[in-house]
């Protein structure tokens, strides 16, 4: 029964509470760095996210074309900006080893560049982006030469529209057409990206498509697609179909909850346990306390209560949509520590007057302190533990939305919370040899 | 009407379209009488369309104001004959809960029968037993005729009703800047067309000041110095789900947060009350919607950690009298012939409340038609408003009804909140009025239930922009700078209660119109 019975016990390095890009991130250094890990939280958020890895697209609402030098700038301008307290450097290889760990395992993405790329959204417009899948490199590629392009769109999918592209790119992309088809075997009524998704890992599936691509393409070199390119292997779906139509093919993120993120998702799930980390994907974390020689993590899942033992934590629990930051009527508060939230003095001031402003909403910027060990921040300014660090949009003096940093400020604060975590663990081993490796009891 | 595109020509001009101007327009039009009825905005965008939508039994105003509680009880009855398909009889209650004054609740059933409204006593636990929401607190109950009204879709149909009958017509985003005036009549308004930006001139035998809150600012452009009004903004709140199936009425004399009325699938928590000077900036604060929530609550606990999804305010006329606070200002209705202003032409009508418009419209119509010579009755007592196709997607019931009914597969929902498809869309377009050429998204969202469910246009404003590009209706950057205009106008109304559930709801939308679609900077890229 649900809650009640002995508690089944786990030790471990470090507990990862989050599973975000921020969470999963985190496991990934610490595989990484063979700390034994153990990572809780529920994933839903994941889904929400296009594939796109934002480190700095925007800023004070102009385009960010070269994100280094938009991160040397910020460093004089918002100092306490989570980005700023980081090393150029450290920020480079936090999206290498993520990418690079994505690669290794099957999703293959582009790595980190010395400029932006330009990412195509299902309206039409563009955005900055640093990496992207390599199932969607080929559309940007397609934009800087105008070359003869179709976008291929489906009925009974909605929310996706090749004529709005369309009508959007237009006059930056005179090549760029649209066709509408029927996906193989949907003929009736709505049709869903994830389903599509699936769909493809068949090969007469495939097979299907590719004729009927074949047959709207004409003298299109490149065909666009809605990110609908397999689940498991889309790199290899998109090469089978473009062996079959004789055409480079790119998929452009739809609507969330996109295939990109599931894509995600799964292979975070998949992969992990592998690699010897605990998951514990769709559990909350109901209590989080610190004794003398460590942390203890109370959850439950459909067998019963668990507990797990910590010498470290790293918090990456998100905002408002993944549980981490709740807004009551009275304040905006952490969920799981109480943790002082910096915020706006009035609820009256969280939002501007107007949705899309530029200058984005004071309540973003709202969220936890930490020290430059990004060790979260008590109220009087003391360390909250020793054992408890912090990660990605959870942390004050940032508007991932506004900037297009969101995935930047995941990847690059857990690595750097991984770092500071794996510096604690390595002064408590050479203080207490033999320090436990993973055991369940 | 005259082939030159910028003077018009009517017999008598109605200005503003709230359900009295449109009231009226129907009322002339059943009397034989052509009217072009115009708004600066569209329809309902004043108090007709930021109200409860409550269909007063009259028992609100029987300690207060006993004419208006007749009036209410009188026109109650007749419009749930006459416009069924706009009216859920609802049926209210009148509760008082521990902390109001014994002696008031003793009294409200005589006061009621004083004026002619049906009131039966429950006790406490029948009224818990119909409305569970209902605090354990509650001491006093009582139950009225109250009902709900829908006044987008009412106004809509008195509109169509009034075009089919002789041609009527109604111009939105027409603003009039100022009248022509000569030997004591008007001659012509002179009109801004906001949609096309350009000057247009009305020529008209009548003119009709309906500008409710605005009205006395019209008068005024035709020196007309006679109307007094103050501005009372109330505030109200709708929450995510619908609490009580009844309309729950604190029993006490009118105060802030003593309504919770309920809207389809929604219910609305009103009203505070508060003067001010200014027309057009009127918001929500959270000051406000605080005092709603803990006056409600003691009526009705689950109001305290209840979910809203947005709250407005709307700025009601209230006629002056001197010596009266606000709440006992009188809820009637004036009717100004503005002979003792020097006009002979002109009228305006102003006061008053939803539940009364009919009669409103009805009193000014005889004015009009006496001064045209026209002297057939008015018709809207005994005449049922017929039914329309187009406009039954504005009602939420309606709408859902008639998708399973019609349910074809092809046919894709695309507010999924509201269930309002594609084919939806298509029928709206086809029975706009004429003026609106554009098939914008702003047409959909004022003439269906499209954005007005729990992800407040989100979602479905993406879809609908991206249906609209599919059909051709969009063909550049307009459609984009449409929808972040029209999730501007929907933030309006949720920015004051974005807190629990919303505040992640408004995290995962900013992230999808601004950080992927780039909304919030459009011009740039």
């Amino acid at each position: 029964m649900r809650g009640s019975g002995t508690p089944r016990q786990f030790s471990t390095q470090l507990a990862v509470i989050g599973s975000g890009i921020a969470g999963f991130a985190a496991s990934i250094f610490a595989v990484n760095r063979q700390i034994a890990t153990a990572q809780v939280g529920n994933t839903g958020a994941l889904a929400y996210t296009t594939g796109y890895l934002d480190l700095i697209g925007k800023r004070g609402g102009a385009v960010v074309v070269d994100p280094w030098q938009a991160l040397a700038s910020l460093r004089e301008s918002e100092p306490k900006h989570p980005l700023s307290r980081l090393d150029a450097g450290d920020i480079r290889q936090a999206f290498t080893e993520f990418t690079d760990f994505l690669g290794a395992c099957g999703l293959a993405y582009s790595a980190p560049g010395t400029g932006n790329l330009t990412a195509l959204t299902p309206a039409g417009t563009l955005k900055q982006t640093l990496c992207m899948p390599a199932t969607m490199t080929a559309g940007p590629r397609a934009l800087a030469a105008d070359a003869p392009c179709v976008i291929v769109d489906f009925k009974g999918l909605k929310g996706f529209s090749g004529a709005e592209l369309v009508a959007n790119l237009r006059q930056r992309w005179p090549q760029l057409t649209t066709q509408r088809i029927v996906f193989p075997g949907m003929e009736r009524g709505e049709i869903y990206p994830e389903v599509m998704a699936r769909a493809l890992e068949v090969a007469a599936t495939r097979e299907q498509l590719a004729a009927a691509l074949r047959a709207v393409a004409g003298t299109a070199r490149l065909i666009g697609l809605p990110a609908i390119l397999g689940m498991h292997r889309p790199d290899q779906v998109r090469a089978e179909l473009e062996r079959l139509t004789g055409r480079e093919i790119f998929e452009i993120p739809t609507m969330p909850p996109s295939v990109p993120g599931i894509r995600l998702r799964e292979l975070m799930q998949q992969v992990l346990p592998q690699k010897g980390v605990t998951l514990i994907p769709q559990q909350r974390v109901t209590a989080l306390s610190f004794e003398g020689d460590g942390a203890t993590l109370a959850l439950c899942d459909a067998f019963g209560p668990i507990r797990v033992h910590a010498q470290a934590v790293i918090l990456a629990t998100g905002r408002f949509l993944s549980g981490g930051l709740e807004a009551h009527p009275a304040g905006i508060r952490e969920h799981l520590l109480d943790l002082p939230v910096t915020q706006p003095a009035d609820r009256a001031d969280w939002y501007r007057a107007r949705y899309t402003d530029p200058r984005g909403h004071p309540i973003n910027s709202a969220g936890i302190e930490i020290d430059d060990s990004f060790r979260p921040l008590t109220g009087e300014g003391r360390r909250y533990h020793e054992r408890l660090f912090a990660a990605g949009v959870i942390l004050a003096h940032q508007d991932w939305i506004r900037g297009r940093s969101g995935a930047g400020i995941a990847i690059a604060t857990a690595f750097k919370a991984v770092t500071e975590a794996e510096r604690f663990l390595a002064g408590r081993q050479a203080m207490v040899p033999g320090a436990p490796p993973l055991q369940c009891h | 009407m005259s082939s030159d595109a910028t003077t018009l020509e009517t017999e008598v001009l109605i200005i503003g379209g709230g359900v009295t101007g449109a009231g009226i327009m129907r009322d002339l039009a059943l009397r034989g009488i052509h009217s072009l009825l115009i708004d600066k905005r569209d329809l309902c965008a004043g108090a007709s369309g930021g109200n409860h939508g409550l269909l007063h039994s009259g028992a609100r105003y029987v300690s207060t104001d006993p004419d208006a509680a007749i009036e209410c009880r009188k026109e109650n009855a007749l419009l749930k004959r006459l416009v069924p398909q706009c009216i859920e009889t609802a049926d209210g209650l009148f509760v008082a809960v521990q902390g109001d004054d014994p002696e008031f609740a003793d009294r409200f059933p005589a006061l009621c029968q004083h004026a002619g409204i049906d009131c039966g006593e429950l006790t406490p636990a029948e009224a818990r037993r119909l409305e569970p929401v209902l605090s354990e607190k509650l001491f006093k109950a009582y139950r009225v005729p109250d009902a709900t009204i829908d006044p987008f879709h009412l106004a809509m149909l008195n509109v169509d009703h009034a075009r089919l009958l002789n041609g009527s017509h109604y111009r939105p985003h027409t603003e009039v800047l100022r009248f022509e005036v000569a030997a004591g009549e008007i001659r012509a308004a002179i009109c801004h067309d906001h949609l096309h930006q350009r000057r247009l001139t009305i020529r008209a035998r009548q003119f009709v000041n309906a500008g409710g809150a605005w009205a006395m600012n019209i008068a005024r452009l035709a020196a007309c110095a006679d109307v007094h009004l103050l501005y009372a903004k109330g505030t109200i709140l709708v929450s995510n789900d619908r609490l009580a199936q009844r309309v729950i009425n604190r029993l006490r004399p009118p105060g802030d947060g003593d309504i919770l009325v309920p809207g389809g699938t929604v219910s609305l928590l009103g009203t505070t009350s508060t003067r001010v000077e200014d027309l057009e900036q009127v918001a929500p604060t959270a000051e406000e919607i605080d005092r709603n929530i803990h006056e409600g609550a003691a009526m009705i606990p689950a109001l305290a950690g209840a979910r809203y999804i947005r709250a407005f305010s709307r700025v009601r006329p209230l006629l002056q009298t001197s010596g009266a606070t606000d709440r006992a200002a009188t809820r009637g209705f004036a009717l100004l012939d503005h002979a003792s202003q020097g006009v002979d032409n002109f009228c305006t009508i102003t006061g008053g409340k939803l539940t009364t418009f009919r009669l409103m419209a009805e009193r000014t119509a005889d004015l009009v038609a006496r001064r045209l010579g026209n002297d057939r009755a008015g018709l809207t007592a005994t005449v049922p408003l017929p039914d329309d196709e187009a406009s039954s997607w504005a009602d939420p019931v309606a709408a859902q009804k008639r998708w399973h009914h019609d349910r074809d597969p092809d046919d894709m929902i695309l507010c999924e909140c509201e269930m309002v498809p594609q084919s939806a869309i298509e029928q709206v377009f086809a029975n706009s009025p004429d003026i609106e050429k554009e098939r914008t998204i702003d047409l959909i969202a004022l003439r269906t239930r499209a954005g007005k469910g729990p992800c407040q246009g989100s979602f479905c404003g993406i879809r609908i922009g991206s249906y609209l590009y599919d059909r051709g209706y969009y063909r550049d950057a307009t459609g984009l700078a449409h929808l972040r205009d029209f999730l501007d106008e929907r933030f309006k109304g949720q920015r004051s209660v974005i807190w629990g559930p919303q505040a992640a709801q408004m995290e995962l939308a900013e992230a999808l119109h601004c950080g992927l679609l780039g909304l919030d900077t459009l011009e740039d890229e």
